[in-house]
């Protein structure tokens, strides 16, 4: 039995340290939008030409890859001038570039030179509809007040956008509405709507043949695009910022939205439109070979395993102890039960968003979001399992002067073996299916499909994830109920 | 080989024990015997030490009980439950031996012990490898016997033994346990609430009411010279039993 226990354990611990991803790399990290996956897809490709390893790990919020820069967990990942200037340094209210880079030195950062293309907030009409009004620039609208905007909620209400913009350029329109970003294109399409809100080379904009109207009193604040990367690059890695400097000037608005387009509307997958990119630009043949859905499956089971298999072997470790100390102190077992209680009721998501600021992103703040997530059925049944001896069993044990510790070894550790094996299995369970939101921080496994899926709405890399996770756990659902059988005398079983 | 100095035990609810003073004599069976919640099972695990009394003292061998103690102490009585308190993940053979393992006994000795004890408690050889659940209620009691005596305790502290076991197999029970008491000359320690089976094997009996000793003495002494009108009626409601063991009564 004990031997069992620790089989069970060492096969978590093995299965998680044989998957452990080793080599020395240089990680890029891009955020949850196509355009800065393809960034950061063009800056890995001309890194890893320049014979280094890269891990590219996408999906991330501002934040996440902000702080992920700072703490050395990521080395490089793409940004908006406007995004440092306005979110992330607002409080410093910098107005030059020279400002900024100062500002980044101080953290130990750096920003290349400007890439080329300005992603800021623009207005857009049907190509065909302005040609009709003869409108060109945005001070052309005050010509036409009858005319229907519809924008985003967040352009309504940020302090640089409508209110500001009809302030600065006088606009008189009254019809103007908040709706859903993708609802303001199809609003443009069906002529609901005149004019909407858009990010200067989104996609949609060659799709739906709008017109992006000229920003002609320097309204929009500059969302040029850079790569920030840290300074130390410079010495440890100096040809890795001599690929990133290559890139400076060299992407147009147009160049990028047609990317933005070739991987959002044709489905191109994003490797191959920076791939083709490079070429075009560079001359330089950086397609990697496409890897195959079997490649891709296994590399992702194996991280997934990862998260799990450490995640769990530490769970089991402590929650068990956790379990028997309750079970043993009235008051101490209350106060853990409690404690592991309040942990579950946390939202998983915000679980894994906690762990950042003490651990960074990556796998390390998600296997410990995992663990502390997958403690409570463990603790729990191991306190009902113990608490559920009938006492005559219990002191008979006792009365025969065998001492506490042996006690719990021979006797009540064994009697509450199955229910303990069944918290570990309610356990797994979950954290299998809860693994999958460490791609959201960076850790990779079957939410990195998932997420990827979810981004370019392609249903079928959302299987590519999805499928496994309930495969993977129901599999282990399997293990365990052989587990059982194997381990549970039969006169035992109820 | 007991002794109980002002023991009592008080609960929240209520005092399961007041005042208690016995002596329990060396090489005789004891029989404690009482209307049902009078105490008996609470003085019985005092003995052993499963609880403390909340005043008085309770002395082995003139030793007291106490914590630093008890586990040796323990290993110098054996303890026997109505329903056996058998460990249900092991079998008829890990239960009984499971202290002697513990202790590092041999195997030889071990396995030399067990065949005696299954010789003394009748208890078939073909069940050994058998678990709790597919052991008849008899000899479920049996491996309880043989688990106690395993280590040849000094005292055999026995709370209804046969109290679970229908009348038949409970009469051969009886008989068996008290030619292995007798066999075995050891000091026995037995709850019951059965006067008959009293009589049956006590030579000694205390009759207890409200958590309190009322009398203490052979069955002919409590019969002769009740202490009380309670001792009087309550030998007197069971008679047509002794009647019927007359010719066994002293
Ligand atoms: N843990 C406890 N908490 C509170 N009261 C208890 C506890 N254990 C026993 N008692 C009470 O103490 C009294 C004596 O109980 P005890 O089990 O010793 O009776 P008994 O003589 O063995 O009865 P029976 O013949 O029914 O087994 C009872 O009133 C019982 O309710
Ligand atoms: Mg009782």
């Amino acid at each position: 039995m004990r031997r069992a226990v620790t089989l069970l354990f060492a096969l978590f611990l093995l299965a998680g340290l044989l998957t452990a991803a080793s080599a020395q790399t240089i990680h890029v990290g891009s955020k949850n939008f196509t355009e800065s996956v393809i960034l950061g897809d063009i800056a890995s490709q001309l890194i890893r030409d320049a014979g280094f390893q890269v891990d590219h790990r996408k999906g991330f919020g501002t934040r996440f890859l902000w702080n992920g820069l700072e703490q050395g967990d990521i080395d490089l990942y793409p940004e908006y001038t406007g995004t440092l200037t306005h979110e992330i340094l607002s409080q410093q209210k910098i107005q030059t570039d020279d400002e900024l880079r100062a500002a980044l030195r101080e953290r130990g950062l750096r920003m290349t030179k400007p890439l080329g293309f300005n992603n800021t907030y623009a207005l857009a009409m049907r190509e065909r509809r302005a040609s009709e009004l003869g409108v060109k620039t945005i001070s052309d609208l005050r010509a036409h007040p009858d005319l229907a905007f519809g924008f985003s909620n967040e352009f309504m209400d940020r302090a640089d956008g409508w209110p500001a913009l009809k302030q600065r350029y006088n606009l008189p329109q009254t019809n103007v509405n908040g709706l859903e970003h993708d609802l303001a294109y199809r609003g443009l399409e069906g002529g609901s709507i005149d004019l909407a809100d858009v990010y200067a080379t989104d996609a949609e904009i060659e799709y739906y043949h709008l017109h992006v109207l000229e920003d002609d009193l320097g309204h929009f604040p500059e969302y040029k695009a850079v790569f920030l990367y840290r300074e130390e690059l410079r010495q440890s890695a100096p040809a890795v910022v001599e690929r990133l400097d290559r890139l400076a000037g060299a992407i147009s608005d147009d160049a990028m939205r047609s990317m933005n387009a070739q991987a959002k509307i044709e489905q191109i997958p994003d490797g191959q439109v920076a791939s083709e990119f490079i070429r075009r630009e560079f001359n330089l043949d950086t397609q990697t070979a496409q890897r195959t859905l079997w490649e891709r499956f296994v590399y992702n089971t194996m991280r997934h395993l990862y998260l799990v298999g450490v995640s769990m072997a530490g769970a089991i470790l402590i929650a068990i102890p956790l379990g028997v100390a309750a079970a043993k102190s009235r008051g101490f077992g209350q106060a853990i039960l409690g404690v592991v209680s309040v942990i579950q009721t946390i939202p998983s998501l915000a679980i894994f968003v906690f762990m950042i600021p003490l651990l960074g992103i990556g796998a390390k703040p998600a296997i410990a979001a995992l663990f502390f997530y997958s403690l409570l059925p463990i603790v729990r049944n191991t306190y009902a399992g113990l608490c559920g001896i009938p006492v005559s069993i219990r002191e008979s044990a006792e009365a025969m002067g065998l001492p506490a510790f042996a006690r719990l070894r021979l006797i009540e550790l064994p009697l509450a073996f199955r229910s303990i094996l069944a918290g570990v299995k309610t356990s797994v369970v979950i954290n299998i299916g809860t693994a999958t939101l460490g791609a959201l921080i960076g850790a990779g496994g079957y939410g990195q499909p998932i997420l990827t899926g979810i981004r370019l709405d392609n249903m079928g890399l959302i299987m590519e994830g999805a499928v496994p996770a309930a495969i993977m756990a129901l599999a282990a659902q399997g293990l365990f109920e052989l587990i059982e059988r194997w381990l549970i005398p039969h006169a035992l079983r109820s | 080989m007991f002794d109980l100095r002002h023991v009592w035990k008080r609960y929240e609810t209520a005092d399961a024990l007041r005042d208690v003073n016995l002596s329990i004599p060396e090489g005789e069976t004891t029989i404690l015997i009482g209307p049902s919640g009078c105490g008996k099972s609470t003085l019985l695990r005092l003995l052993i030490g499963l609880i403390e009394p909340s005043e008085g003292e309770v002395i082995f061998e003139g030793e007291r009980l106490q914590p630093g103690a008890l586990i040796e102490m323990r290993r110098r009585m054996g303890y026997v439950i109505q329903d056996g308190g058998l460990f249900p993940h092991l079998t008829a053979r890990e239960n009984a031996t499971l202290m002697a393992h513990y202790l590092g006994w041999s195997g030889d000795r071990v396995n030399d012990r067990l065949h005696e004890l299954a010789e003394l408690t009748h208890f078939p050889a073909s069940g050994l490898d058998r678990h709790p659940a597919h052991l008849s209620g008899g000899q479920q009691q049996r491996v309880s016997l043989m688990r106690a005596l395993m280590l040849d305790p000094r005292v055999l502290l026995m709370d209804e033994p046969l109290g679970a076991l229908d009348p038949m197999i409970r009469a051969e029970l009886q008989e068996e346990l008290r030619d292995i008491f007798r066999t075995l000359k050891k000091t026995v320690v037995m709850v019951t609430h059965d006067l008959a089976e009293a009589a049956f094997f006590g030579h000694s009996i205390v009759l207890m009411r409200q958590g309190g000793v009322l009398q203490q003495g052979s069955l002919h002494e409590l019969f002769h010279n009740p202490a009380d009108e309670f001792v009087n009626r309550f030998i007197k409601a069971q008679r047509s039993h002794l009647d019927a063991l007359k010719e066994d009564s002293p």
